[in-house]
């Protein structure tokens, strides 16, 4: 972990729009295989103690990535990212969506926008995630607590309001 | 008891309404009026160029998502906002800035051990 990365986060409620940059010390070739390719892809995208399972990945426009966010239950959520528009090493656009375990998307869906460029061996990378619907954006968290560890929390929540009187 | 509420104090478990309520431009802008004060839905009308029936049914699920509150004073219903639910949202949107946080730590490792590889 570096500190001193930039890491900005906005969210403009109005026009339904997500903007995160974030800056990594490395060059730009690096960073965009990151991005774009599944076995680089899977090491990080999901959140611990999620693990990230592509089925398959095909990058180029028109085509998709089919991958899994599976629980350490071994829960799978399935998602499909369909590639719009492709600029190498600088630009990537696609459609993204849950779906079920045979490909059936999920909609509504959102748009995800990359740009990245580099400057003295660090990258940036900007992503504008554009939802229909905010509360779409949700379920995003949802495949960081399973639906058994929320109720667990909130029982847990309770307890403690009630134990400390608020 | 204090340091596991401490932990837990941060998850926030949230019914799906809340966003859809404030998806709505019409609710934002009747959420915006009432911030200043309290208000009966016919003072709220006057406020926009849509039929008092449109305005009930914002006011309404505003309600039932308990981001305002209607209180009987005399003969008149008036509305205010209810602070702690709106700060549910922000507490909200952490915990997404939180799950990007934790997966860009992640990317940093996965490049760094790249990067050492290549050596």
């Amino acid at each position: 972990m570096n500190n001193n990365l930039l890491f900005d986060f906005t969210v403009d409620k109005a026009a339904k729009k997500v903007f995160i940059t974030r800056e990594f010390d490395a060059e730009l070739s690096l960073v965009w295989d990151a991005f774009t390719k599944a076995e680089l892809l899977d090491q990080w995208v999901a959140p611990k103690p999620f693990t990230s399972r592509t089925k398959f990945m095909d990058f180029r426009v028109g085509g998709r990535r089919f991958y899994a966010m599976v629980s350490p239950e071994g829960q799978e959520r399935w998602a499909i990212q369909k590639y719009t528009s492709i600029s190498p090493k600088t630009n990537f656009k696609m459609f993204n969506c849950f779906a079920d375990a045979d490909e059936n998307p999920q909609l509504p869906g959102s748009e995800w926008d990359y740009t990245f460029s580099e400057q003295d061996g660090k990258t940036t990378v900007r992503i504008t995630i554009y939802n229909e619907s905010l509360a779409r954006m949700e379920k995003l968290i949802e495949m960081g607590f399973t639906e058994g560890y929320k109720a667990s929390m909130t029982n847990l929540e309770n307890l403690l309001a009630a134990l400390s009187g608020k | 008891m204090q340091p596991i509420g401490f932990v837990f104090k941060n998850i926030i478990i949230m019914r799906r309404d809340i966003f859809q309520a404030v998806a709505d431009p019409t609710r934002r802008a009747i959420i915006s009026l009432i911030a200043l004060q309290a208000m009966t839905p016919n003072a709220i009308a006057d406020n926009f160029h849509i039929t008092r029936q449109s305005v009930s049914k914002h006011l309404r699920i505003l309600t039932e998502c308990e981001l305002i509150k209607p209180e009987q004073q005399g003969r008149e219903i008036y509305y205010s906002l209810e602070i702690k639910k709106m700060k549910e949202i922000d507490k909200w949107l952490e915990q997404f800035r939180k799950i990007w946080e934790t997966q860009f730590n992640q990317l940093d490792n996965v490049l760094a051990t790249i990067k050492k590889q290549k050596k």
